[in-house]
């Protein structure tokens, strides 16, 4: 009996149980790969944030003295074909490529998951209509389905933007349903809905909270998949106006001097390399703390 | 078997309806009269109005539809805006060439992909096994369209500079010869390469782990034996999945890597096609590579099942 007592009050004495996710970004940081993703992904936020200020130059002022000149001492990653100054374009572009990631992933998640959610938690019709959608989504490979969007929409940032969102809508719609499937059939669930609970109750406080991990996960996945698909279509001609300095733009006027002033296109597509391989990285790392299940993919 | 494959057939049509009603439906994206924008501006007025009478433009959205897959069905996709010419006869002229491209590419990704993904799952967390998951993941990192720029440059400037060379070593664009097929297929198989290795080393580990790989052990069979024949045969399944849908990637990807390499197939066609409006163009190229892409899914699935006996009764 004594001993009962004591644990009984150890337990009442025990410090607050550390929220879930510190734990989680404990585990998250015992991971050489995730830390190098988290590290990556930081910088290049930062410099998204203070790109007028770290830029050298004014990163649209041409100088055309020093059109297509290599690295020098005042220009350190050279100068584009009007002579501006790569390197403050660069940070300019990282502004623009998460400013659009995180856009078009924020549309793809505010649609998918409800529709997700609607469809795996009643099923029925609805399901059907939802995921017939999904499928059709799915018959165009990869970014042809933004390409036609913006052909026919008319080549702007919003556009991308827009039409790279569409495209994660599936992949949100597919997961959140899934997990939304095992979820509903959850003791507390049942519990819930012998409480009296309604619908949307039920919805937002015990199905949502349980499906968001892997949510998660996929938002950074899809960070590095928006960014790959937001500089394709730049270099296509289909994204910003000519003049500003997207990653994929940038690529697309280089290419002109690619093999007289190769640096133009060099350093575009290293960055635009660099921050998918953080976002990947880190999103990997995510899943295997968040989301032991998906571990296989 | 049969069953299952009419069913899927079955399964598969929605799909095709729904995609060809997309592409359909998008021209009305386009501001303005769909009419003019399928006509193109400078076509004669007579023009306009013969291409807005077969729109049927006054007639509800699904007979509209129904007309234009009538005419699709029997090869009348509209002409094209710039040339003149029927959008089927382009396309004819330039689906051969990108379905090359695709298919050589998905050949040496997957001959290498795999090799590279057994050998990293047959010697986990050596230097080998680190290194080559690093590349994959940074060969998925890359824009496909950047490593074709790269790739210009290195045969085209930095190999002849190494060498003292005259020329280039590859033609960096057109096509013609095995030559120009070597850097498309190279960028176009990168991406699709690193995430086959990344697949496969996924799969094989899971195998490799099993019971009866542990009694082909035991009984003494040959590593290699034990690798290839008890290991990858079971690990294969999981592989041609994403072997089949790498192909529709494959063919999507194209769009770029054609752009890149000047490479006259389906995906240079939609890009030109996007830059000067010809609409009936881009409509005709989405759908045959959309469709294209549900009938490789489509072919993948009955693959599985083929290969799968368990899947048909699923």
């Amino acid at each position: 009996m004594a001993t009962l007592t004591r644990t009984t009050k150890k337990l009442y004495d025990r410090p607050v149980q550390r929220s879930r996710t510190y734990t989680w970004l404990k585990r998250l940081l015992r991971k050489p790969t995730a830390i190098v993703g988290l590290l990556i992904v930081l910088a290049f936020l930062v410099i998204a944030l203070t790109a007028p200020w770290i830029s050298p130059h004014n990163y649209d002022l041409a100088d055309f003295t020093n059109a297509r000149r290599g690295p020098s001492a005042v220009y350190p990653l050279g100068n584009d074909e009007l002579g501006r100054d790569m390197l403050s374009r660069l940070f300019h572009g990282a502004r623009i490529s998460l400013t659009l990631g995180l856009t078009s992933v924020a549309i793809g998640l505010l649609i998918g998951v409800p529709l997700g959610i609607l469809s795996g938690y009643f099923g029925g019709t609805l399901n059907l209509l939802i995921m017939s959608a999904v499928d059709i989504m799915l018959a165009f490979p990869s970014i042809l389905l933004a390409i036609m969007l913006v052909a026919f929409l008319g080549p702007s940032l919003q556009n991308a933007m827009l039409a790279i969102g569409i495209l994660s809508i599936p992949v949100y719609t597919r997961l959140v349903r899934s997990s939304t499937l095992t979820t509903k059939e959850e003791l507390f669930i049942e519990a819930a809905r012998a409480l009296g609970a309604s619908h949307l109750t039920i919805l937002w406080r015990h199905i949502l909270p349980n499906v968001l991990a892997p949510v998660i996960v996929q938002s950074t996945l899809q960070m590095a998949v928006a960014i790959q698909a937001a500089a394709a279509l730049g270099f296509l001609g289909l994204g910003a106006p000519p003049d500003v300095p997207e990653w994929g733009n940038m690529l697309q006027k280089g290419r002109t001097y690619i093999f007289s002033a190769p640096h133009i296109v060099l350093y575009p597509g290293l960055a635009t390399m660099l921050v998918v391989f953080g976002f990947s990285l880190l999103g990997d790392g995510l899943r295997d703390v968040l989301d032991p299940r998906l571990n296989r993919d | 078997m049969t069953q299952f494959i009419i069913r899927r057939l079955l399964l598969a049509l929605p799909t095709l309806i729904g995609a060809s009603f997309l592409v359909f439906w998008s021209i009305r994206l386009v501001p303005g009269d769909p009419a003019l924008a399928l006509a193109g501006e400078l076509a004669t007025p007579e023009y306009i109005a013969q291409v807005r009478e077969k729109l049927g433009l006054d007639q509800p959205i699904l007979i509209q539809y129904a007309n234009y897959i009538g005419n699709v069905l029997q090869g009348d996709m509209g002409r094209s805006v710039r040339s003149g010419i029927p959008v089927l006869e382009e396309i004819q002229i330039r689906l051969p060439r990108t379905l090359l491209l695709a298919s050589i590419s998905l050949i040496v990704s997957s001959v290498f992909g795999i090799a590279i993904g057994v050998t990293s799952a047959t010697k986990p967390n050596s230097w080998f096994d680190g290194g080559s998951m690093i590349f994959a993941l940074l060969g998925v990192s890359m824009p496909i369209f950047w490593l074709g720029l790269m790739l210009m440059i290195f045969f085209s400037v930095l190999l002849p500079q190494w060498f003292g060379l005259p020329g280039p070593v590859l033609p960096p664009t057109g096509s013609g010869t095995w030559q120009h097929l070597v850097m498309p297929v190279i960028a176009l198989a990168a991406n699709s390469m690193a995430l086959q290795a990344r697949m496969t080393r996924a799969c094989m580990l899971e195998v490799l782990q099993q019971d009866y790989i542990r009694t082909a052990r035991a009984k003494g069979q040959q590593e290699r034996l034990v690798i290839y024949r008890h290991g990858l045969r079971n690990a294969l399944l999981p592989i041609v999945t994403v072997l089949g849908l790498q192909f529709g990637t494959l063919l999507g990807g194209a769009v770029l890597t054609e752009t890149v390499f000047a490479w006259p197939g389906i995906g240079r066609l939609l890009v030109d096609a996007i830059a000067f409006r010809d609409y009936p163009i881009v409509q005709g190229a989405v759908l045959v590579i959309a469709t294209g892409f549900v009938l490789t899914n489509l072919f993948v699935d009955i693959l599985y099942a083929y290969l799968d006996p368990r899947i048909r009764y699923a």
